[in-house]
Order: structure tokens, then sequence, then C-alpha cells
């Protein structure tokens, strides 16, 4: 046999044997029992120079092409082999996906403090500062300063825990804005804040009624703030907390530390406008009170009301809770049950 | 305040929808609580006239009439009335009519007996049991004779005139009247609005020989006095009864409910006096301090000096502006009244309203103001009208104990002061014209205005008040709607508003749901879990024992709020609370210092039970690991300790420790002492709480990068055996001390006290790790190291190394 026919029978029997194996480690020693030092096409080289000179350069590259297409075979079956190998392991890994999450914790903000921190984040991208005051409040700040002298009628609209005669519990978050329009210096830029936090009323709880609920506090005062900028300073936050379907209306009413004094409404969530049971049928839900700032409380804060003015308002995180999500009780935002809390998840920051 | 559409009607020219004009009142003037039409809920209710009247065969007390409906033949119907009788004009139920409380009214049979409809009492067709006058109290309500057979009976009995119930604002007590409220609508439509004087006309003899009066004008700026003689009292006629339960009061007799007419239609409230039971003359004085009077309601009142009461001779008659006196009262028998009519010191009467617990309609309005214009209007046309309705003579003239005049306020005000103000760009005409609706005295030159303010609108003396009447008449929607312009001002966080965020989000990170729970609570719990000294805070005047003291921890307010849980079937807890908490450093403290606290209960199964793990279990470990978190994600320099405390009487002492950054105590964290948790029926429960402030005031890290070291670490274990009273924190202590500078990091990975380990003794396995960020630790140095913490241990703790 020629030793060129004796190349093309290592090449023919050497892919048989490839394409016959299933096996990684054997396709190896195929490998190395072909292409190694002492296979036979390294043998079948060496007796090139037994050829007569002229033959040798033909046989010498068809030696190359055998051993091009021992290797070429050699690595195709290679990943045909792993591809199979790595589609096994895959099927034998395969889980059921529909089985329950490992347990995972993940606490919650309250549901008040979310509606605080929204309310907040809204004002500060505003421009307002946060400040937060004393809940065990002077009366000089929770009532005189607030233009609500002794004997003031309004008085009774908000019965109140004293401690001493002079010290109580606050009734609202309004003392902080003599307490601010006191240090506040002008000439640095005009005050705008926001100011958070719990009060409390002498109040039997109910449904309606907590002895204890929060308040938030809005105050704006510069040279030139008008009750126009009230209405788009509340018509912002009322699309940015309820959405841009929401509209509101102001109705004249009266607190002693505004003038003039409104209520706010919201549309009603709940028919969104149409009129239904929880709106009495107006389509509109009270949602907050707001004025433009008494000259009395800024005079008695030391603030000249001839050149500064501008507007103040109090909303009611539990009020917009309960409305926002339909809660019904507003004792349940103080049981804090596991169940009701874990109910309001917070999306997102 | 119920304002009755059909009178204002009466005067004004509006063809509105009662639930639009109610609408309009609302965005005008004053919340509008309900707009109710009675007769909308009514059907098919009319006059009729009984015919014939038989005694049912089965029933002692059940008649069998016969009734005209106006149809063609009469209906018989059944009546248990026993008032009901022949030629009577009576309120009749149709088969299928529908009456009060939404009844519907068939064709039936009474003990045997047909009865096509029923035969009403006003109660029964919704006319509250409060208002029915005491006459058709117990029976069926007869009309007057001009009522026409057939006719549907709500316009007779005002069912069909839609009740305005206004919720008027302390300071709109001008709308606590029917012409208040006039002047408001007539300005809000822009209507013409008249009034016309009353006329009393004077037969009888002159007042001052009959009863004279004196009263203190600071008590009584105003006292004025009528005399009518020769009244006859009786029942009103129906048109005064019908306008008074349209308006929430209950007819009584022709002499008072005119006092109550009065007073819807001016909101001057009055009062009569049966002359004859006045001891001599009327004094307006301050009570003595003891005093007592039995008053209408028929309940004996003891007054204070405070109060102010008109008396006779030698007794009070009548607690001023409250109520009247029982002795004084108009009966059946009168003849003779006096009617005053004043105004009395607002806040007097506010008080002992209040102290006696007696808001009367009038106290309510002498509380909120009175029309100096009108309160000799009110009781020349009361005297009047008891003329009209009763009969007998005026006397002439009015006896004035006192009549303070009250100057009139005058307001400068200019148009840009107004739009400064409002944002708006109104004209000075337009601003003249809404003055004038107003009914507002105004004289303008140029931009500026000065305007007289009317008696009836005494909410009103500074130019504030004026944007107001401005703003609203113009229309809040009406506004623009802009946001503040000018000066910027920056809005940010502080860095303690940006840690109590930080806090809150780590603790909600590490598993926790945040809890609010009350700052009041018993003077018990509000002294428990005391992490300092502090004197306690309390109400002066708590409503309930359970909200009577300032909480001077968190910590039971969260148990409260896992025994809650418990209650409810919930084991599973895990919450945390931010608030305040108050402190006193000594008893004379009158205002507690406020200091933020946070703290966290933990109790039942940290992570549930699954399919392929077990339940994770609350214990002190893991409170505590949540404690160390929460402490390194605030970026606190210093080194957390954790000091067994079995001080704290609510905690368990051998499982409670404080917490001490830097060797300064900010908290504690432990388990809830087991006799508490049986006491509040809870589970076992692990809790800590902190002081925020402390922690706010802690230095804080300033930068938490460090490069990382090029060169390998040396990790070597050790196993100490050591007595079990030895801690953890002395051992470690004793390594990092002598661990030298190369020393990173001590784990304790293993506890073991089995087999092999002598009773009384444990190992603890730590793994110690070393590295220099400088060049590569040499074998000998660590050795070296290494071995100089054996012999410590060995010297210090008595330990064996294993």
């Amino acid at each position: 046999m020629s030793l060129k026919d004796e190349l093309t029978q290592i090449r023919d029997e050497g892919l048989e044997q490839i394409s016959h194996t299933d096996d990684l480690k054997e396709l190896n020693d195929i490998r190395v029992h072909l292409l190694g030092k002492k296979g036979p096409i390294t043998t079948a080289l060496r007796s090139i120079k037994e050829l007569p000179v002229e033959e040798r350069p033909g046989v010498g590259s068809y030696a190359n092409e055998i051993r091009d297409d021992l290797t070429n075979g050699l690595t195709a079956r290679k990943e045909q082999l792993e591809d199979a190998k790595l589609e096994a392991q895959l099927e034998s890994e395969q889980i059921d996906v529909t089985l329950p999450a490992a347990p995972v914790v993940q606490g919650q903000p309250h549901v008040i403090q979310q509606i605080i921190d929204e309310v907040v984040d809204l004002f500060l991208g505003m421009g307002y500062q946060v400040l937060t005051g004393p809940e065990v409040e002077e009366e000089k700040y929770n009532f005189e300063m607030m233009n609500l002298p002794k004997d003031h009628p309004a008085r009774d609209m908000q019965d109140t825990f004293y401690i001493t005669n002079d010290i109580l519990m606050r009734t609202q978050t309004s003392p902080m804005q003599a307490r601010t329009l006191e240090k506040h210096n002008f000439e640095e830029g005009p005050l705008k804040m926001i100011s958070p936090g719990i009060v409390y009323r002498r109040d039997t709880d109910d449904p309606t009624h907590s002895h204890q609920f929060h308040q938030i506090e809005g105050l704006v005062i510069d040279k030139n703030i008008t009750m126009a900028d009230l209405k788009g300073t509340l018509v912002t936050m009322t699309h940015e907390i309820f959405g841009d379907k929401f509209d509101i209306r102001l109705r004249p009413s009266f607190f002693p530390f505004t003038e003039p004094s409104v209520e706010v409404d919201v549309t009603c969530f709940n028919c969104m406008g149409k009129g239904c049971d929880v709106c009495k049928h107006t389509g509109w839900i009270e949602v907050l009170g707001a004025g433009m700032v008494h000259p009395n409380v800024l005079n008695m804060a030391g603030v000249d009301s001839e050149t500064y003015g501008g507007f103040a308002f109090g909303l009611g995180p539990d009020r917009f809770a309960m409305l926002k999500y339909g809660v019904d009780d507003i004792r349940d935002f103080y049981l804090d049950d596991v169940r009701f809390l874990n109910q309001f998840v917070k999306r997102g920051i | 305040m119920k304002l009755s559409y059909k009178w204002v009607k009466e005067y004004l020219d509006l063809n509105i929808p009662a639930k639009d004009l109610a609408e309009k009142i609302e965005r005008t003037a004053v919340e509008v609580d309900s707009v109710v039409t009675p007769s909308d809920s009514l059907k098919k209710i009319v006059v009729g006239k009984v015919l014939s009247m038989e005694n049912h065969p089965d029933s002692d007390h059940l008649h069998v009439c016969q009734v005209d409906v106006g149809e063609e033949e009469p209906l018989q119907i059944v009546c248990g009335a026993p008032n009901v009788a022949e030629d009577q004009k009576v309120i009749v139920a149709l088969p299928g009519s529908r009456i009060g409380g939404n009844v519907k009214i068939k064709r039936s049979k009474m003990r045997g007996v047909v009865s096509n409809g029923m035969i009403c009492g006003l109660d029964e067709i919704g006319i509250s049991k409060d208002l029915v006058p005491k006459e058709w109290a117990d029976g069926i309500y007869v009309f007057e004779d001009d009522a026409k057979i057939g006719d549907d009976v709500y316009s007779y009995l005002g069912l069909d005139d839609p009740v305005i119930d206004l919720d008027v604002t302390p300071n709109r007590g001008d709308m606590l009247s029917v012409m208040g409220s006039l002047h408001e609508l007539a300005a809000i439509y822009d209507k013409p609005l008249t009034i016309e004087q009353p006329k009393v006309e004077e037969a009888g003899s002159a007042i001052e020989n009959d009863i004279q009066a004196e009263a203190d004008p600071t008590l009584a700026p105003v006292y004025k006095l009528r005399v009518v003689k020769g009244v006859t009292v009786k029942p009103s006629p129906a048109w005064l009864q019908v306008r008074l339960w349209t308006s929430g009061i209950r007819p009584i007799n022709n002499i008072v409910d005119v006092t109550n007419y009065i007073l819807l239609k001016y909101g001057q409230p009055l009062h009569a006096f049966d002359r004859g039971k006045i001891n001599g003359n009327i004094k307006v004085r301050t009570a003595t301090e003891g005093e007592t009077i039995v008053t209408l309601d028929e309940e004996e009142r003891e007054l204070k000096d405070t109060d102010i009461v008109i008396a006779d001779n030698d007794k009070p008659i009548a607690i001023a502006g409250v109520m009247g006196g029982l002795n004084s009262e108009i009966d059946d028998d009168t003849t003779d009244v006096a009617i005053e009519s004043a105004i009395f010191d607002s806040i007097k009467i506010r008080k002992t309203a209040r102290r006696l617990v007696l808001h009367s309609e009038a106290s309510q309005r002498f509380e909120r103001g009175i029309n100096y214009d009108t309160v000799q209007d009110a009781v020349d046309e009361a005297a009047a009208l008891m003329v009209e309705l009763g009969g007998g003579t005026v006397d002439k003239g009015t006896v004035s104990a006192s009549d303070t005049e009250r100057e009139l306020p005058v307001v400068n005000t200019s148009s840009s002061r107004i739009n400064k103000v409002l944002g708006t760009n109104l004209t000075s005409d337009e601003i003249q014209a809404i003055f004038n609706r107003l009914g507002f005295d105004s004289k303008q030159s140029g931009d500026e205005f000065v305007v007289t303010i009317p008696a009836r609108r005494w909410d009103i003396s500074i130019p504030a008040d004026l944007n107001e009447e401005i703003a609203r008449i113009y229309g809040y929607d009406n506004l623009p709607a802009t946001l503040p312009t000018g000066r910027t001002a920056v809005g940010a966080l502080t860095a303690r508003q940006k840690r109590e965020r930080a806090l809150r989000h780590s603790l909600e990170g590490l598993g926790l749901t945040q809890a609010i729970s009350y700052s009041l609570t018993t003077a018990e719990k509000a002294k428990m879990y005391m992490t300092r000294d502090s004197f306690e805070t309390k109400l002066s005047f708590p409503m309930t024992q359970d909200h009577a003291a300032l909480r001077m921890n968190l910590m039971s307010g969260l148990v409260d709020d896992v025994a809650y849980n418990k209650a409810h079937k919930v084991s599973d807890v895990a919450l945390y609370e931010f608030g305040r908490v108050f402190f006193k450093d000594d008893a004379d403290q009158v205002r507690p210092s406020e200091v933020a606290h946070v703290a966290a209960v933990l109790t039942g199964n940290f992570t549930d039970r699954n399919w392929d793990q077990k339940a994770k279990p609350v214990d002190f470990y893991l409170v505590k690991g949540i404690v160390d978190h929460l402490i390194s994600n605030l970026g606190i320099l210093g080194q957390v300790t954790y000091v067994a405390n079995s001080d704290i009487k609510e905690m368990h002492p051998g499982r409670t420790a404080d917490i001490l950054i830097g060797g300064k105590k900010v908290g504690f964290v432990g388990q809830v002492h087991p006799k508490i948790q049986k006491q509040f029926k809870i589970n076992d429960t692990y809790g800590f709480e902190l002081d925020f402030d402390l922690l706010d005031h802690l230095p804080q890290v300033e930068s938490q990068y460090q490069s990382i070291s090029k060169y390998p670490a040396v990790t070597r274990d050790i196993a100490v055996e050591v007595n079990d009273e030895v801690t953890n924190t002395a051992i470690e202590d004793i390594i990092s001390k002598r661990g030298g500078a190369y020393l990173k990091s001590i784990e304790l990975f293993d506890v073991y006290n089995g087999d092999n380990i002598a009773d009384g003794r444990k190992s603890m396995a730590y793994s110690l790790t070393f590295n220099n960020p400088n060049d590569t630790l040499k074998d000998e140095e660590v050795n070296e190291t290494f071995e100089k913490i054996k012999k410590h241990l060995t010297d210090e703790l008595s330990a064996e190394i294993r």
C-alpha cells in the first residue's frame, strides 16, 4: 500500500472512530492516539524520507491535509458531545419554578408616614424647609399668638388637654407659624416652611375622632405673596398627591389666624365628582384649611404686616390617608394591627 | 341655622333650585349641612274631612270613619286617635301613599273592618316628635277650616319648603337669622332687598307707670322692655306654628312663639315674662355666689357671681341670655307680658352656658353677636304680633335701661392693596360694585376706599376682612392659580432629618414595620422601661385614665401593639416606632423636654416556615443583630458594646443588655420580663429602645472608604475553653488587645459545651484574620502574635487553648 493510501486509510478509520464515540474522555484518547507523537500520522510522516525526493512534497502536504481533517473532526465531535452533556445537565437541574419563594423580610413605613413624606418631598422641591416643634406647647404659641385670645369662642372648637394653665398638648401645628415667624430673618429670603407633627384634642376616640392625630402646617411669607399663589400651591399639591384628575374648590371659612380663611375641597374620590353618599352628594370632600395670614399673627410675632404677608395652610394626613385608601375608622392608624399596616406597601421612592 | 326657603322668597326674588342655592351659599358664605324638602319622600297624603264616625264593633278605642278626600266616594278609614271627631279636616294617607320613615300605607283590615288608608298625626308624616306642638302631640292633626279637601297637605304644613341647614362659622353670627341671611343672599345674587320697619300701635298707658328697669351697661350694653297687657294665651295660628317647626323650634303658645319667631327673623333673642309674676321692677345684675334659680326646664341651677341674671325686687327671674326662670314663665292665665330685647356681654353668656351645659338658641346668638340696629325693631314687631295673635294693648314707649351707642367701624383700603393680596386685577369700579352689593357704604377717591361697615356685620373691622368680602363675592373660583414668585429659597432636609429618614428606611429594610402608638398613656405605662430618671408629666384633666400621662418610653406602646395583635391571633410581629418621649429633670419643671426615641418589638417567627426551610424564631441575638446593623447604617463612629443589665424592672434580668457606643449608653436591648409577658398575655417578646437624640449627637464616620489591601490576609482559628461565666466580650477584648496592628477581625464561629468539655466549661472557637496593608505577612509575625494571645488568654481567663 502506498504511503498516500495508508494516510487515507488512517483518516477514514480515524473519522469512523471519532463519530462512534460518545465519551469526551474516549475522544481525547482518540486524539492522542491519532495525532500524538507515537500516532500513525507521525509515523507516516517519518517514513516520508524513505520516498523519492520528487514525491516527498506531494505526500507531505497530503499528510497535513489528513491531519487537518482529523483535527476538525475531533473539534466538531467535541463540541457536539459537550453540548449534549450540558443539555443533560440542564435537564437534570430543572426545578419547579412555581414552588413558593423563600421568605424575605421587608418592613413598611406607616401609611401616615408615607403621606407625610410624600407631602414633605413635594414641598422640599418647591423650596420649603421642614421644621418641627414641641408637642407640649405654651398656650401663648398655641392660642394667643395665633390670634385666639382667652375667651375666644373658637377655642371651643378645639378642646384642649392642659398640663398646667399655661402648658398644653398642642391642638394644632399652627403654633409653628408663630415660632418660625419670630425667628425668621426676612433679609435672608422669604419664609417657606412646612411642619408635620402630632397634635392632640380632648376628644373621645370613635371612628371619626381621635385624641391624637397628625397635621402638616405650611407657611409662606414674603413681600408679594397672593391668595392666587395659595390656590396655585394647593392645586399643585392636589395633583401631586391625588392625581391630575382631581380638582379643588375654595370655600369661605373661619380660622382666627387667617383672613380670608378658606376650606379646601377636593373632587370626591368615590364618585369623581358625580355625587355619592361619601361626599353627601356634593361631589366634593373637604381636605384642608387655609388662608392669608392674619395681620395680628404677623404683628404679634414681630413681623411688619404692612410689608410682609402670605399664606398658611394646614392639612390632616390621617384624613388624607382615610380618603385615599378608604379607611373608615381613624383608630385603625393607632392600633398597629400588623395585618392593617402591611397593606400599605410603599411604592418606590 | 335652619333657613326656610319660602321665608327667604317672601323678601327676595330668587328662582333658583334649592340645591343650587345651597351650593352657592357654600361657595360664597358658610357651609351647608343639608338641604331637605320633606315632601320629596312623601306621597299621596291629602286633606280629608271626617264626615261621620262610628265606634269599631270589636274595639273600645278604634273608630270607623267615613272620610271625604275629594273623590267621588268617601273612604272608610279606621282611626285610633283619641281626638278624632266628625267635621274635622285631617291628614289622610291614601292607599298606596308613603308617609314618614318611608312607610307605605296599603288598604288593610283592622280587627275585621276595612281601612282604606290612615288618618295621621304630625309625627307620622315626618315631623320630628320634638317639634310637634303639645295640642297635637297625642293624636291626629286638625287643619284650620280653610284647608281644601283633596289638596296635598304639604304646603299647609310647610313640608314642601326646602330647608337649608347652615353651619355658621363663629365669625358669621349675622347669618343666624333670616334677616342676616337675606342680606347675604342679596349680595351674592346682586338683588335689591327692602325690609320694612315694623309698626306698633301703642294703645295702652305709659310704660313707666307699669315697670322700670336698671342695667349695668357692661353687663347689658342694651336692655329694652316693652309691655303688652290684656293678652289671651293660646296656641298660635297654623302659619306661625308651621314656620317654627320648619325652622326646628317647637311651637308652645302664641306669646312664646312670637319671641321665637322674632329670634329667627332678626337673630335677636327675646324673653317674655309674665308681668304679674314680677315683683316690682327689673334689675340686670350679676348673681350672688350660690344664689339659685329654677329654670324653665324645671332644673334648679346654682349661680356664680360671674353669671348675669335678670332679677325683680327680691329674686332672679331669668339667667340672662341663657334661659328664663320658671317663676316668671308665661302660662295659660298670663294676661300682661313684659318683653325683653337686649344685648348681653357675650363672654359672660358663653361661660355661663358652658358651665350649666345650657346651649340654647338664645345663648348661641348672644355668644356670636347681636345686631345693634334691630334691638328696637325686634321688640316692636314682637309687641305688635302678640296683640295681633292674642289681643290686648301695647304700653306706650319702651323702657331703655341701657342703650349703648355703637360707632360704625370705618375701614380704609385701596384697590391696589386688595389686588396685591388676592392676586387679582380688579378695577376700583368692580370693587365698589361688590361693596354696594354687600350694602357697605364706600367712598372712592382714585385708588383709595373709605368703607363704613353696617352694624349687622360686626365681624368686619380691618382691611383684611374686606379682602375676604371682595374675594368671596368675586368668587374663589375666579381667582387665578399661580405659584409664589420673587426671591427663591432652598428646600432641603437638615442633616438630622436625613438621618431620621435613614433610620426609618434602615429599620424597614431590616424587616420592621413602622408603628405609631399613643403618646398619652396610663400613668403606669408611662414610666415602664425607663432608660433614665425622670419625673412624670400628667394631664390636669384627662378624659380617661388610659390617656392620662405622657409616655417616657416607646416600648410600652409597642408591647400594647403586640398584645393587640396577639388578641387578634397574629403572633408574628416585628414593629418599630420613631417618636417622642417626655422627660422632666425635676418636679417643678413645667414643660418636659421632648426626646426622640426609636424602639422595636419582635415576637413569634421572624421568617415563616417554608417548604424547604424552617421558621426562624425571634431571639435575643436576632434583635441584637438588628441593633448592630441599624447603628452601622447610621454611620456612627465608636465601638458598639453590650453590657448585661438586670435593673430594668420590665425586662428579663438575664436577657437584657445596655447598648453602649464608645462607652456612652444609648439604650437597651433584650427580652420583655416573663411576668410582664404574662400580664399582657403575649408570647416571648424581644425589643430595644434607643435615644435618637444621643445617636444624632455622636460623631459620624467621615468617610467609610478604605483602600482594599493588595496583600493576602492570613486566617488562624483558635478554640478557647473557659469557665461558663466568661463572656465573649472578655475573650474578644483580650484577643483584640494583644492582636497587634494587623489583626483585622475576630469572628466567633462556634460555642460548644457537649462531650469532652467539663461541666461548667465551654469551648469558644474564633477565626482571626490578619492583614498588613503594606506588605505580605510572614508566618513568623503571625505566629508571634498568636502565641501572645494564647498566653494572655491562659493567664487572664484560665483558658485552655485547644
